[in-house]
């Protein structure tokens, strides 16, 4: 008797007690959190890579079978380069998913430690189109994350490559991600002294790399527009630097308004509406803005002085900028009508190219100390500095969409040396080089895309 | 020894004009220049006779003794060949963040035409241009190349003899 009915808490009642223990658990996690399940805190010091699996993408034919391939990798390479995650190599698997309908074996990927999975299914439609299928399990809760389909012309395959990688991201993180984004910058050849310099163009990861003007005038400082497919930048193309916008689509190319003197060192406004600027006038600086649509233009700086490298909030309502003012170049914010100018700097050094984070919580600048070059954040207040990186030069940082990781570029020394571009996450313990061809600077990354 | 490497920076620039001018080997052309004198009033006049270029400072737009001397020789040549119309190019070292140098090297070449205008040179005569680090001379990563980089580059826009 004792013996069946220990057989039967055995066999029955402890299995189906710890469905329902584990049932509550997730109630009250989800009580207290929305949003979570498995959930990495990107916000604390030190991150732990959070072990996942991407499994291969199944497709019913080898043309699609080749997309899946290519997505899965890109995929991969999004969430390794984000350093909050480790996938695991697929040589470890054990579970072969074959039907993307069916329940993972949880079981399988438990033991190769994975906490998360992501299966996927590529379908070529018989009207030429892509789709592609995904879902994001949480291993040890064995429940499905997140799930989309997206649909697309095969040429897109990377785009969805980042969508998904996005959403696994946020979904994670419970951050917006920033793998569907792009980056404009100064692709450099030849030697040092005779530097051929282009405005060029490419995905965040490097691929679809582009060049977007000859190389046969100078260009310098390319932003995007947060809210178009436009550029603004600095080029020498009509004998006086000036400023420039660019269009992507069209590749149309016109001076931002005529200016009594040099303009340089633009950035849109977050409405995408302004371009805020640098004019020379003998041996100052001061910045202006200029109404695209109207091309009214208001002086907001007013000494003799170098005022460059103005960078609006993401509200719009305030202006970091650098001025060596006070003697040295230091960061200022002001109100988006000039008013208010104050001092925000003040470690040892001098402080240059302040960006304000899209978030709106950081700035993030490059610092020259002891004849070494630093990238750091600071709050707007200019409080709680924290260096990022440091080294002979590092230089011009900017901001990923969602906040979370800049890339800036770093040149190395003599001759033969020039700039390459790297990312540096903000816990500053995540940096790699962004592979270019040639040598590359003054990068600066788009809003997302999608 | 500044000098020296004044001249000898002058020297290797009018080289490179020269030698991008034609397609004979280097040596050859740099042994014909050097062995030719200069037409009074050409441009070669003014870089070898009286000095293209001033230097400044590390982060520095006021102008030293030197290149004060270098600039009032500038001047009286200058007044000598009234149709001569120049460009000042200001430039920075690459010690610098990029939209700074840009106008830290506007200024330089500001200061640089102001002086020129104090000495009696019509404003009009001269334009300005600043590359910021964009152009630089001297390719080294020590001082010794940095200060051949921090200048200010008279050019002969039109009215030189050729």
């Amino acid at each position: 008797m004792m013996t069946n009915s220990a057989a039967l808490w055995n066999r029955f009642i402890k299995p189906a007690l710890a469905v329902v223990l584990l049932a509550a658990c997730f109630v009250i996690a989800t009580d207290q959190r929305a949003s979570a399940l498995i959930e990495i805190d990107i916000t604390r010091g030190t991150i732990e890579p959070l072990p996942i699996a991407i499994s291969g993408f199944l497709s019913s034919d080898s043309r699609g079978q080749e997309y899946a391939t290519d997505i899965v990798s890109v995929i991969n390479n999004n969430l390794t380069n984000s350093g909050l995650f480790e996938a695991i190599s697929q040589d470890a698997f054990i579970e072969r998913i074959s039907d993307f309908n069916a329940q993972p074996r949880f079981g399988d990927w438990r033991i190769i430690n994975a906490q998360a999975l992501v299966t996927g299914r590529i379908t070529l439609e018989s009207d030429g189109r892509l789709k592609a299928e995904f879902r994001l399990w949480d291993v040890l809760a064995q429940q499905q994350m997140t799930g989309f389909q997206f649909f697309t012309t095969p040429r897109n395959w990377r785009r969805i490559s980042h969508l998904i990688s996005d959403a696994i991201y946020e979904r994670l993180t419970g951050e917006t991600g920033y793998f569907d984004s792009r980056v404009v910058f100064i692709e450099e050849t030849g030697p040092k002294n005779e530097r051929v310099k282009r405005l060029a163009m490419m995905d965040q990861d490097g691929a679809n790399f582009r060049r977007l003007t000859d190389g046969e005038h100078l260009v310098l400082t390319p932003r995007f527009n947060p809210r178009s497919q436009e550029i603004t930048y600095m080029s020498y193309a009509s004998g006086e630097p000036r400023v420039y916008l660019y269009n992507i689509e069209t590749g149309q190319q016109q001076v931002v308004g005529e200016f009594p003197g040099m303009t340089f060192s633009p950035r849109f406004s977050p409405d995408g509406l302004q371009v805020i600027m640098s004019l020379q006038q003998g041996g100052n600086a001061n910045i202006y803005t200029m109404e695209l649509q109207t091309r009214r233009t208001q002086r907001l700086t007013n000494t003799p002085a170098i005022d460059t490298a103005p960078s609006f909030a993401p509200d719009g309502s305030q202006i970091s900028f650098e001025s060596d003012r006070s003697g040295s170049q230091q960061i200022y914010v002001m109100n988006s009508d000039g008013s208010d100018q104050r001092r925000i700097s003040y470690g040892d050094g001098r402080y240059s190219t302040p960006v304000w984070s899209p978030r709106g919580d950081l700035i993030a600048f490059t610092k020259l100390l002891n004849g070494r070059f630093l990238i750091g954040v600071m709050k707007a207040d200019g409080s709680g500095e924290r260096i990022l990186t440091e080294g002979y030069h590092n230089e011009g940082p900017t901001w990923s969409p969602n906040g979370r990781v800049l890339m800036f570029f770093r040149e190395s020394r003599g001759e033969h040396g020039g700039p390459r571009l790297w990312s540096v996450d903000l816990t500053g313990r995540n940096e790699r080089e962004v592979d270019t061809t040639n040598f590359a600077s003054d990068p600066a990354w788009s809003p997302l895309m999608n | 020894m500044i000098r020296f490497a004044v001249l000898r920076a002058v020297f290797l620039s009018f080289a490179l004009l020269f030698v991008a001018a034609c397609t004979s080997s280097e040596e050859d052309v740099t042994e014909t220049v050097a062995a030719e004198p200069a037409t009074p009033g050409s441009e070669r006049d003014f870089i070898v006779n009286v000095g293209d270029r001033v230097f400044f400072q590390t982060d520095q737009t006021t102008l030293t003794e030197s290149a004060k001397e270098t600039l009032r020789r500038q001047a009286a040549w200058l007044k000598l060949y009234p149709s001569v119309r120049i460009q000042v190019e200001g430039h920075a070292d690459e010690r610098g963040t990029r939209e700074y140098n840009i106008a830290l090297s506007a200024r330089r070449g500001n200061t640089t035409k102001a002086f020129l205008v104090s000495q009696g040179i019509d404003p009009s005569r001269v334009d300005t241009i600043a590359y910021g680090k964009e152009r630089p001379v001297a390719l080294c990563d020590a001082e010794s190349c940095w200060s051949q980089n921090r200048r200010a580059v008279t050019l002969i826009t039109s009215g030189g003899q050729s």
